[in-house]
């Protein structure tokens, strides 16, 4: 493995494109997601994403935020040339809610909201849920995991650009001849 | 930032290095020695260790206070004196003045500027209280992965640094690449593909 500073700065598209990827996925694709991960009922974009547009050395910073954002805005400007840097997403499972933010380049978590849990009582409680809020972080680890493995799948195989990538672009240009990524 | 706060931030890291046995006592040992220092009524400014989730200001690392299921959580605290530069300012001003009038000199050498400069913010850390930032930490043991939960580079950096130390293991951040780089199943050759890839223009 390359040293760990030039992988992260390296390869750090890779995040991005995954979000780009993944955002087109919860547009175009949920059944593909729930093939992923059979509990899934629903994975949306929520209220915050975020793209960079970077020109020699000068980088715009394209921030589209509210719960009813348009989203066409963003496609805009990956018309344009940017990348997705940030995407703040909501996962239905079981009828329970998640949301947070994934950064493309560190794959930090952020803003991360649970379904409720109780509120411990005593300290003979606390035990209990320490391990129900565990498991509902593992559940969002997990989902990224899997999607993400599933992208990376992808991207080192012919289909990517054979297929996703010509997808990814009508996707963009917001064609209606859209096929499956 | 805590595990049972309404929002949270994670920064998820695998642990590699294999620690020795019994795994209980080695960490308990490793968290002893580095417990977190109280450093009220001293000249230190800033104090890094590992204190209890349950009890960040009472440290207890004792039988299995740190073991929840098949998790290890414990915290880092991070507790730092902030002196406003005013404060530094005002009694320095202070200082200098009294030292130019007991030497009857109308300067003073920048040695001497530099020294009272010091003694100024080691008397007033002695008089300043630390401010406490705790951040949990969770470790599974078996799977060899870590969340820690804040994204703030500076703690990840003292998080990394404080482990090592401790428990003779590295943290290894999970971003896009050391992700990737160890998928299950994926072949030498697949391997080698993921490290020639370069980034993909999506606008024509």
């Amino acid at each position: 493995m390359p040293d760990v500073a030039v992988a992260y700065n390296r390869y750090k598209f890779l995040g991005y494109e995954f979000l780009t990827w993944l955002w087109c996925l919860t547009e175009k694709n949920q059944e593909r997601l729930r093939k992923l991960d059979a509990e899934l009922l629903s994975l949306v974009i929520g209220n915050r994403i975020v793209l960079e547009n970077r020109v020699g050395d000068t980088a715009e910073t394209i921030t589209i935020k509210g719960e009813d954002a348009d989203l066409d805005e963003g496609r805009l400007s990956l018309k344009k040339g940017a990348v997705v840097i940030e995407l703040n997403l909501i996962y239905r499972s079981d009828e329970q809610e998640w949301h947070f933010t994934i950064k493309g380049e560190s794959f930090n978590i952020a803003n991360l909201r649970t379904p409720a849990t109780g509120t411990p009582e005593s300290e003979k409680d606390i035990e209990g849920a320490v391990l129900e809020k565990v498991w509902f972080y593992e559940k969002v680890s997990n989902l990224v995991d899997t999607l993400f493995n599933d992208f990376m799948k992808l991207r080192i195989s012919k289909d990517w650009d054979g297929v996703a990538v010509p997808e990814l672009r009508k996707w963009i240009h917001g064609s209606t001849d859209f096929a499956e990524v | 930032m805590g595990i049972l706060s309404s929002s949270v931030s994670l920064t998820r890291y695998g642990v590699k290095g294999e620690i020795g046995k019994p795994i209980l006592e080695t960490i308990a040992d490793g968290l002893k020695k580095n417990v977190v220092a109280e450093i009220d009524g001293d000249v230190s400014e800033k104090a890094v260790g590992w204190t209890s989730f349950e009890n960040p200001f009472n440290p207890y690392f004792e039988g299995n206070s740190f073991v929840f299921g098949e998790y290890l959580i414990f915290s880092l605290r991070i507790d730092r004196k902030s002196i406003p530069s005013k404060v530094i300012k005002k009694h320095y001003a202070a200082e200098a003045a009294n030292r130019l009038a007991e030497s009857g000199r109308e300067h003073l050498s920048r040695n001497e500027k530099q020294m009272i400069r010091e003694n100024v913010v080691r008397q007033l850390s002695l008089r300043i209280p630390a401010t406490p930032d705790v951040y949990d930490f969770l470790w599974n043991c078996e799977d060899a992965f870590a969340w820690f939960f804040s994204n703030q580079k500076a703690a990840n950096d003292e998080l990394e640094t404080l482990f090592s130390k401790s428990f003779n293991l590295t943290l290894v951040r999970l971003f896009p690449y050391t992700i990737a780089e160890s998928i299950p199943g994926f072949s030498d050759a697949e391997r080698e593909t993921l490290s020639g890839l370069f980034p993909t223009k999506f606008a024509e």
